[in-house]
């Protein structure tokens, strides 16, 4: 039986420390107290499980252990990981699916209350892939992409076509070692056969599809959503949004969006400046509709409309806590069943809306692209009817704001405006040393460690070190919480020479670049800087590291091996999946060192579990210093930097007007 | 940027465009949509607009979209707390107040406010204004296509590595001079605008008498900010002329300029926000800004090439004087820029550099000449073994000119003794050419001609200064070694004034010249095994490579076989590579398999093909520095020659800079050429297509500047009357009135075969 944690023990945030007490004192139990009561299994910990058939569940815990058919450890361990993988690619990719659907639905008006938002956008993807795009109507290319990416899903031979979006060098490395995806459901489909009892069991094989299945995702689905999230509801640019429950409302109807897609969500945005629906909620007796978001679906209405983010991931149930939420509106993902008995507490509706998500106890109003203003506006409807319902609420007052949207389109815009756009100075940034390296620290929040803490001790200490941060998902969320995505966070969070970055192109030290489908923007900026040159001519020679200290979906460790395939360094924090018992159990790590060195043999980057933020901190700086040192750039030297800036104007500026024209000469 | 530079630049650019928006929609009202409106003398429209808009304005209704454009580039400025980005969102409202900045002067050329009037202030060389007249009283306004070709040449060779927009007022007069100085002394380009609180620097320059236009390489645009698009629309022509970039290619243009253009802004004394705004639109185009007082700094690189805006407070420079502060300053820009100065430290009491050289001393201003009506000058130079040279002896033979009245004359002979391993006696013309420029960098000292017919000019200010004939030998030491310094390892001056060592070193030279002028007859394109690539251009003209020949110099004018062979020897991996001829496939039209192979490489594929001697198949193409534009008339059944110095109309319904167009960039157009002058007088001018029979019209300045060289070329023709019978703008400005002239005169084309 474990140990029950201390409050401060569970999250650093101190919202959700106070809702955590608000539960233990009303009795309800969360994800943090239940991660306390549900020891994890050791066994199927590090991954030395198999119940892939009828004759176990074998459990190999002794040195020369196999399965009833004979399967080693090895082989359990690859199949193990391989089917997380293709779990996670799919859960993308099938978002990625719905995406193609919609814009193909959209371009034959087919749909109620969706336009083609962004048509430059649509123009410059169309003709990445050969469509013609010169004398053509929105609606006519928009119908050629979607039947183009509706194709990759069920392609069976061939390439997936966003993998040509890689470098040559790259692509020609995937061609050699056989990686390159055929389709995306091809790929998950092999995989599962692969691992299914009698099939492929040799682990370095194994492994290599699951490599396969990964890209099917990052330079698939993913990429796929992405674009088409851009296409129809516009390319993020920097916006101010605010972050932590304290955006709830206390004379508002709250609904909350949680999940992963944007099509709906972005509906109910729209439904919410409806004038009936404002009017419905007036007469309810509330102010209006406050509506926010969890999760990557926060993520989604946050850096492209502004909407406020209640939380990441472990907010869902906090949330619901406050006892102001009248609706929490979910689709796919990360959706937590004890949702629908804690909300029995309260007044709070669950709803669900997708197809393929039921949850028993749920109210179900089933999403419709084809209906779905009605459907968001019934959906507000019946949030709004039950804000007569509400008790006693308890907001906690903790918010801060953020500038979101740094997609990678805008990257490029903000380092040389319209005319002058490129990762130019980006590249030379990192060349003199003012930007040591690049840290992508992104993923989950995991109850089995403190909510947050991992994020921000490495985010804040990379920061110090002249480390650019981008973010994504629940990361980005964490850092939101604590003011890091602001302009002023550049000012005094951060190393000199980033600093000076920061204040020359007026950027947050950490740029939140999305939802966790969007970590492929992260890759097509690391392609854009290689080819930019002076970095290297591929990821993998780029100074930059992946993190994602509080993973704990299938979908992170398919992005992680999707993000090894393409060169990168990866580490993971808390235990890994197939870590086996090396202390205990000889040759149990086989499976982990390959997924480290021999990934890294073959691709250039690698994946690795590291549980300690110091030592994750550590092993981040010295590989950017090794792959500094390999480019032959300058070592890292702070003393050399910061000396532009606005202040010795500032002070100028501050002196009487008859001083001031004298000091204008020094 | 910075926030605070962020928010002045927004603010300025704002500012700027509804200022430009007022203007358009009142000189709508007033003039009318289809006015015409256009910059002086320019194939290039408004050319900043038409180089990063494409847009072709030619009436004031079509800077409606210009503005539309320049509107939807203002951004808001950048909140005081929890700001959103504003790096692009700056640089795109710099280009917003270019544009803005280009439309208000188009309008206030039609309201006779440009270029701007500046009462007792005449130009030494600027663009022509025919309705002002020639009494002055205004700034220079935009530089015209003339100036900008002559100027591209110079930008080829190095002697100009990069130019200065200065905008504001210098602490004091005495800065003011001393940084243009400091310029020219580096061969700087000088560009001028601006004002602080109403002074500038023009007005600065004027009151110490500083001469200042084309000759000087010191341009006054104008007295307000708003002037300072004339420098940028030089730049951006620049990518047009001489890269070979299309208008509308805006990102190529500008990086076109980050890496070829080296030019900077020099923002002096206090900056406002239109300031900050134009620096903004400066540093698109790569060029960094330097203040003189206490800015922001921007020290990340990547918009430029190096640091995007520093800060050198004047007062806090090291210097043991405003002098040397300013002379600091200048060296910063230059470093700031990695501008590219072929410096030479030339040890002379005046100052010294190529901005010297356009310099004429005036009859009043005059303290002593050497050569002219009344005495004579000469110059030569022979090589000698290496023990037989003492380098850097400069002896004068014979009295110094101190006992000379004032304005007065004496003979002088400049002998120079130069050594090397790798120099043969072939270069000895083309370093003893070289005299002229290198005496001409002197600042008072004026050079003109060569060999026995030089004729060189002291004037008192340069005298005064302690400048004795000792110094031309220690101009000609430092020169000869920092230019030609992979040939030349010694060099040795000798000034004979005394009357016998005078004229026994002329029978000497003169024996000399005449043995040279043989030899260099006798070099014909037939009895050498290779010609030379010369691809000095191809910095600014990617694609273009002159193949230069005995009988066809490049079409520069400055380099010709013999000078390409001794810049081979100089630098055998430089730009003059020697191209074996190999097989003649056909001598009439000039082709061999050689130079075929040679243009197919050098021009990167896109040209296949080059005949030397024919304008109507595979002609050679042209940077944009010719001298000359040779076109088809094909009414006439020949050719006329345009030189870059004639601005009128010509036959072909074009001016020299629109056929400029035509010809430059480094592509082939059958019946377009641009030439050097000097292959007008060769034997293989055009031979495949008649040779110079064919000329049926020549601008008048041509007939005049080498009136004895084409009577030679009419005797060769066999037609001694021959030039007389060529039209030039005088008389033929239509194809009618040539047609009609050929007719009265008797060409001898209209007889000629069919060119075609």
């Amino acid at each position: 039986m474990a140990k029950k944690r201390e409050i401060t023990e569970y999250t650093i945030d101190p919202a959700a420390q106070k809702m955590i007490i608000r539960a233990e004192s009303m009795g309800i139990g969360t994800a943090f107290s239940r991660a306390d009561n549900m020891v994890p299994c050791n066994i199927g910990a590090a991954g030395m499980c198999c119940k892939q058939c009828g004759m176990g569940p074998c459990r190999l815990t002794k040195n020369g252990d196999v399965g009833v058919c004979g399967a080693s450890m090895d082989t359990i361990q690859a199949r193990n990981l391989t089917r997380s993988i293709a779990a996670g690619s799919a859960a993308h990719s099938d978002h990625g699916r719905d995406m193609a659907f919609t814009l193909k639905a959209v371009a034959n008006h087919e749909t109620e209350g969706y336009t083609i938002k962004d048509v430059a956008k649509l123009r410059q993807v169309a003709s990445l892939n050969n469509i013609k795009v010169e004398g053509r109507s929105p609606d006519e290319i928009a119908n050629e992409l979607a039947d183009l990416y509706i194709s990759q899903f069920g392609q069976q031979r061939g390439v997936l076509v966003p993998t040509k979006r890689a470098t040559k060098k790259r692509q020609e490395l995937w061609r050699q070692t056989g990686v390159l995806p055929r389709g995306v459901d091809r790929e998950v489909v092999e995989a599962l056969h692969r691992t299914h009892i009698g099939d492929d069991q040799d682990y370095a094989h194994i492994l290599d599809h699951a490599i396969r299945t990964s890209m099917a995702d990052g330079w698939g689905g993913s990429m796929i959503a992405t674009d088409i999230s851009d296409i129809l509801f516009g390319t993020p640019a920097p916006i101010l949004g605010q972050a932590n429950l304290g955006v709830l409302k206390t004379d508002m109807v709250n609904v909350v969006v949680h999940g992963h897609e944007p099509t709906l969500s972005e509906m109910i945005v729209a439904a919410t400046q409806d004038p009936e629906i404002i009017e419905y909620a007036h007469a309810a007796g509330a102010k209006g509709i406050q509506l926010s978001g969890i999760c990557c679906t926060a993520n989604e209405t946050l850096m492209r409309q502004g909407i406020p983010a209640a939380g990441n991931f472990l907010h869902q149930e906090l949330s619901i806590m406050t006892g102001a939420v009248e609706a929490m509106v979910v689709d796919v993902q990360c959706i937590m069943q004890a949702l629908v008995e804690l909300a029995s507490h309260f007044h709070t509706k669950i709803i669900t809306t997708s197809p393929k998500v039921k949850i028993t106890g749920a109210t179900h109003i089933e999403f419709d692209e084809h209906h779905a203003l009605t459907v968001a506006k019934n959906i507000l409807k019946v949030a709004i009817d039950n804000y007569k319902n509400r008790g006693e609420i308890q907001i906690p007052d903790d918010k801060e704001d953020l500038i979101p949207g740094f997609s990678h389109e805008y990257i490029n815009y903000m380092l040389g405006g319209s005319y002058r756009a490129s990762f130019r100075p980006l590249n030379d940034a990192i060349m003199s040393g003012r930007i040591r390296g690049v840290a992508a620290i992104v993923g989950c929040n995991n109850p089995r460690s403190k909510q947050d803490y991992l994020h921000v001790k490495v985010v804040r200490e990379l920061l110090k070190q002249d480390v650019l941060v981008v973010q994504t998902g629940c990361g980005a969320i964490a850092s939101a919480k604590l003011g890091l995505m602001l302009g002023e966070a550049g000012l005094d969070q951060v190393g000199p020479g980033l600093r000076e970055i920061c204040e020359t192109i007026g950027i947050p030290p950490v740029l939140h670049m999305g939802s966790c489908v969007d970590n492929t923007r992260i890759l097509t900026v690391l392609t854009q800087m290689a080819e930019e040159g002076g970095l290297g001519d591929d990821i993998d020679q780029i100074p930059a590291v992946g993190l994602a200290p509080e993973w704990m979906s299938e979908k992170a460790l398919a992005i992680a091996t999707y993000c090894v395939a393409s060169g990168a360094y990866v580490i993971f924090g808390g235990q890994s999946p197939i870590g086996g018992m090396p202390d205990r159990v000889k040759d149990s790590d086989h499976v982990l060192n390959y997924i480290s060195e021999g990934w890294e043999k073959q691709f250039g980057g690698k994946l690795e579990f590291i549980p300690d933020p110091e030592e994750m901190i550590k092993a981040s700086l010295a590989h950017i210093d090794k792959k500094r040192a390999a480019l032959g750039l300058p070592a890292w030297d702070p003393t050399k930097f910061g000396k532009s800036g606005d202040s010795r104007m500032l002070e100028l500026e501050a002196l009487p007007l008859e001083q001031r024209r004298e000091a204008i000469y020094g | 940027m910075s926030r605070y530079i962020a928010t002045r630049a927004i603010r300025g650019a704002n500012a700027l465009v509804t200022e430009a928006e007022f203007m358009l929609e009142r000189a709508i009202a007033e003039k009318g949509a289809e006015t015409p409106i256009s910059f002086p003398n320019t194939a290039y429209y408004l050319p900043t607009i038409y180089a990063l808009i494409g847009i072709p304005v030619e009436t004031l209704g079509q800077l409606k979209d210009v503005i539309k454009h320049a509107r939807e580039l203002l951004h808001p400025s950048p909140a005081k707390k929890h700001w959103t980005p504003y790096l692009g969102e700056t640089l795109d409202s710099g280009m917003a107040t270019l544009f803005a900045a280009e439309t208000i002067e188009a309008i206030r050329f039609i309201y006779n406010l440009q270029p701007e009037r500046k009462p007792g202030f005449t130009l030494a060389g600027g663009t022509a204004y025919p309705a002002l007249g020639d009494q002055g009283g205004y700034l220079n306004g935009p530089i015209d296509d003339i100036r900008l070709r002559s100027w591209g040449i110079s930008l080829v060779d190095g002697r100009m590595p990069g130019f200065a927009a200065i905008v504001g007022c210098a602490k004091s007069n005495e800065v003011a001079v001393k940084i243009v100085r400091e310029l020219q002394k580096r061969n700087i380009l000088t560009f001028l605008c601006g004002n602080v609180n109403g002074r500038s620097i023009i007005d600065q320059l004027q009151e110490e008498g500083v001469e200042l236009g084309y000759d000087t390489y010191t341009v006054p645009f104008g007295t307000d900010t708003i002037s300072a698009i004339y420098p940028l629309g030089f730049a951006a022509r620049s990518a047009l002329t001489f890269g070979g970039m299309k208008p509308g290619m805006a990102q190529d243009i500008l990086l076109y300029n980050k890496e070829r253009v080296f030019a900077f802004v020099l923002a002096l004394g206090e900056v406002d926000d239109l300031k900050y705004a134009a620096a903004a639109g400066a540093i698109n185009f790569g060029f960094p800004v330097i203040a003189d007082t206490v800015i922001p700094e921007i020290l990340p690189t990547g918009v430029t090439t190096y640091e995007h805006v520093v800060s050198m407070p004047f007062d806090k420079i090291d210097g043991v004087d405003d002098l040397e502060r300013a002379e600091r300053l200048i060296q910063k820009c230059i470093e700031v820029r990695g501008v590219k100065i072929k410096m030479t430290e030339v040890p002379i009491p005046v100052s010294y550099g190529s901005a010297f050289e356009g310099e004429v001393v005036r009859k009043a201003d005059l303290r002593v000449e050497f050569g002219g009506k009344h005495s004579r000058c000469y110059e030569y130079l022979y090589t000698a073994p290496l023990e037989e040279v003492v380098d850097g002896k400069v002896d004068v033979v014979g009295p110094d000119f101190s006992a000379i009245p004032a304005q007065g004359n004496m003979s002088v002979g400049v002998v120079i003794k130069v050594a090397g391993r790798s120099m043969q006696t072939d270069f000895e013309p083309v370093l003893e050419r070289q005299i002229h420029y290198f005496v001409n960098g002197a600042s008072g000292i004026q050079h003109v001609g060569q060999r026995d017919i030089a004729w060189i000019r002291i004037s008192k200010a340069a005298a005064d200064k302690g400048f004795s004939l000792s110094d031309i030998g220690k101009i000609l030491h430092a020169r000869f070694h920092a230019d030609f310094g992979a040939i030349v390892d010694k060099v040795q001056v000798t000034v004979y004034t005394d009357p016998v060592e005078f004229e026994k070193w002329l029978e000497t030279a003169r024996g000399t010249y005449d043995f040279r002028n043989k030899r260099l007859a006798d070099l014909t394109d037939d009895k050498v095994e290779e010609f030379y690539s010369c691809t000095l251009c191809q910095s600014f003209a990617p694609n273009h490579v002159c193949v230069v020949s005995p009988q066809r110099l490049g079409l520069c004018g400055a380099y010709n076989w013999l000078d390409c062979k001794a810049s081979f020897n100089i630098n055998p991996t430089g730009p003059n590579q020697p191209i074996k001829l190999g097989k003649s496939i056909d001598f009439k039209k000039g082709y061999w398999s050689g130079t075929n192979d040679y243009a197919a490489m050098g021009s990167h594929g896109v040209v296949n093909e080059v005949s030397m001697y024919s304008i109507m198949e595979n002609p050679m193409t042209a940077c944009g520095c010719f001298e000359c534009i040779v076109m088809l008339i094909p009414e006439a059944n020949g050719v006329m020659i345009v030189s870059r110095e004639d601005t009128s109309m010509t036959p072909a319904g074009m001016t020299f800079s629109t056929l400029a167009g035509i010809a430059g960039g480094g592509l082939q157009t059958p019946g377009v050429m641009g030439v050097g002058k000097f292959y007008l007088i060769s034997p293989k001018f055009i031979s495949a297509d008649g040779g110079f029979k064919r000329v049926v019209w020549m601008s008048s300045v041509l007939k005049e500047t080498m009136a004895d060289e084409f009577a030679t070329v009419a005797n060769r023709e066999g037609d001694p009357d021959l030039i007389e019978k060529i039209a030039d703008e005088r008389s033929a400005g239509t194809v009618d009135e040539l047609l009609a002239w050929l007719e009265a005169h008797q060409h001898p084309a209209m007889i000629m075969e069919p060119m075609f």
